[in-house]
């Protein structure tokens, strides 16, 4: 299992969301997630300009063993998505947390954020799950 | 109580994510299984399936029973070691089971059956096989090992005696010998050469071991599934149950409608051949990026079908299906995916047969 980045916030259904210096949140599956999915082989990425719903399910990522939504840690409007996912889906399993960003979201409201698990939180929710 | 084979600490040394498999605890992959199943198809992996029922039936009347109980014809096993894949009907014609039997003597006859159906297919070949006082006995004491892929075969060579090597070298396809202990047989459920070799218990982790340090690569169940449907072979409890007969699977070729041979399920089949089948199971191909699931929705010029086992193609790269839909000219089909009506094209199948894709696909 690789190193959770201190500055990553969690929803319990393993999405990462990080505030970039502009205010933007860019979002992803965490490492653990990809883990559990296996071999990704298509990402169904939200369109630019959409308005994602904190909680809502806005991305698939398919593995060879299932479909899973992506869902919003926050609300705002997709500002940015990752195209490179539609050539290579495995980006994801290879780094979650760097090149394997699925969107990005100009946030509408800042107190979403105090709603997210904080990476020590996040790594007891799955050390629990694996027990 | 989840079961366990005899390989599983093996599979958790080698670092496998287990799942539960029909009421056994069983590796899914050992890290990726899209490098396993590149591994199958282009050098060598192995399996353990010792999941996988084994049961001797012996008497002098063994040929006649299962003459009755299965709707492929035994009586194509002329010759010793000779292997027959067919079903296990009802009395619709609904399948039980599907399974393999290898003639071993007029009097001894081995059936490999699924796991899932481990419970069902022994209280139904024993109800069966009472009248005909052929005796049923589990082989739980064997464990089985798949070998699969182009270099299988000389990997299993190998490491065997120069006798029983001499066996296993002359093996034509779907015939199986003994030596060294072992029943070798050149079967498989990938689409590529290879043997499946039953291996006492005590003998499985050796062997295990010997074949990955003769570079064979352990693989796992999602492996499995993804080079079976490649290679155009059902799954037993997604591409067939007891509501739906061999011709509405696609098995047809397993049906044998010999003179005279009155077996279970058959009165059915002949009604169904008559009359025509209402359904009728087709491969699809997906051009467009997705993933072809289990339960999506197939829509066709003839009414409404559904996924039976749907997965991405690891060789193809992109997602292949098997689907039951109404019989008849479907036009052009489409699948539901998430409220997006997707096109697909039905193929004749295999999909992929010895490392390459089919003509067509």
């Amino acid at each position: 299992m690789s190193e959770i980045p201190g500055d990553l916030k969690f929803l319990k259904s393993h999405e990462w969301a990080r505030v970039e210096s502009d205010g933007t949140v860019t979002v992803g599956i965490s490492d653990h997630a990809q883990s559990l999915l296996g071999d990704l082989v298509y990402v169904e990425l939200p369109g630019v300009g959409d308005r994602v719903q904190a909680g809502n399910a806005c991305a698939v990522v398919e593995s060879v063993k299932a479909a899973s939504d992506v869902y919003a840690p926050v609300s705002g409007e997709v500002v940015a998505i990752n195209e490179a996912l539609n050539d290579k889906p495995e980006t994801i399993n290879e780094d979650a947390y760097g090149e394997g960003w699925i969107f990005v979201v100009k946030m509408e409201n800042k107190d979403e954020l105090g709603e997210l698990l904080d990476p020590d939180a996040y790594a007891e929710l799955i050390e629990g799950e694996d027990h | 109580m989840t079961r366990q084979t005899v390989l599983n600490a093996t599979h958790r040394a080698l670092g496998a994510k287990m799942v539960d498999f029909g009421g056994w605890d069983m590796p899914l992959n050992y890290g990726s299984q899209i490098e396993e199943h590149h591994a199958v198809r282009r050098d060598a992996g192995m399996f353990d399936v010792s999941h996988m029922t084994v049961v001797d039936l012996t008497g002098a009347n063994v040929r006649p029973l299962l003459r009755k109980l299965l709707a492929n014809s035994v009586d194509k096993l002329k010759t010793p070691g000779k292997a027959l894949y067919s079903c296990m009907l009802n009395a619709d014609g609904g399948v039980i089971d599907d399974l393999i039997v290898y003639y071993l003597a007029e009097d001894f006859f081995r059936v490999v059956v699924n796991a899932a159906t481990r419970d069902k297919d022994l209280a139904w070949i024993a109800a069966q096989a009472q009248p005909f006082g052929v005796a049923v006995r589990e082989r739980a004491d064997l464990a089985m090992i798949a070998v699969q892929g182009p270099n299988a075969r000389a990997k299993v060579f190998g490491l065997l005696s120069p006798e029983a090597r001499a066996g296993a070298e002359k093996l034509g396809k779907f015939v199986a010998c003994e030596g060294d202990g072992l029943f070798i047989a050149r079967t498989g459920y990938t689409g590529e050469d290879g043997f499946e070799i039953m291996v006492p218990e005590t003998q499985a982790v050796a062997l295990w071991n010997r074949l990955k340090d003769a570079g064979v690569a352990p693989a796992g169940l999602g492996a499995r599934d993804t080079l079976r449907l490649e290679a155009g072979m059902n799954l037993y409890g997604q591409d067939m149950d007891e509501t739906v007969t061999p011709y509405e699977a696609g098995l047809a070729w397993t049906v044998a409608l010999d003179e005279g041979r009155d077996f279970i399920g058959r009165p059915a089949l002949e009604r169904e051949k008559a009359q025509g089948s209402k359904r009728a199971m087709v491969g699809l191909v997906m051009d467009e990026k997705g993933v072809l699931r289990h339960g999506q929705k197939v829509l066709t010029a003839r009414g409404e079908g559904e996924i039976l086992s749907g997965t991405f193609s690891p060789t193809l790269g992109k997602a292949i299906a098997f689907a039951r839909i109404p019989a008849g000219d479907p036009g052009a089909v489409r699948v539901d995916i998430r409220g997006r009506e997707v096109p697909v094209r039905i193929v004749k199948y295999p999909f992929v047969r010895d490392g390459r894709p089919c003509e067509g696909i």
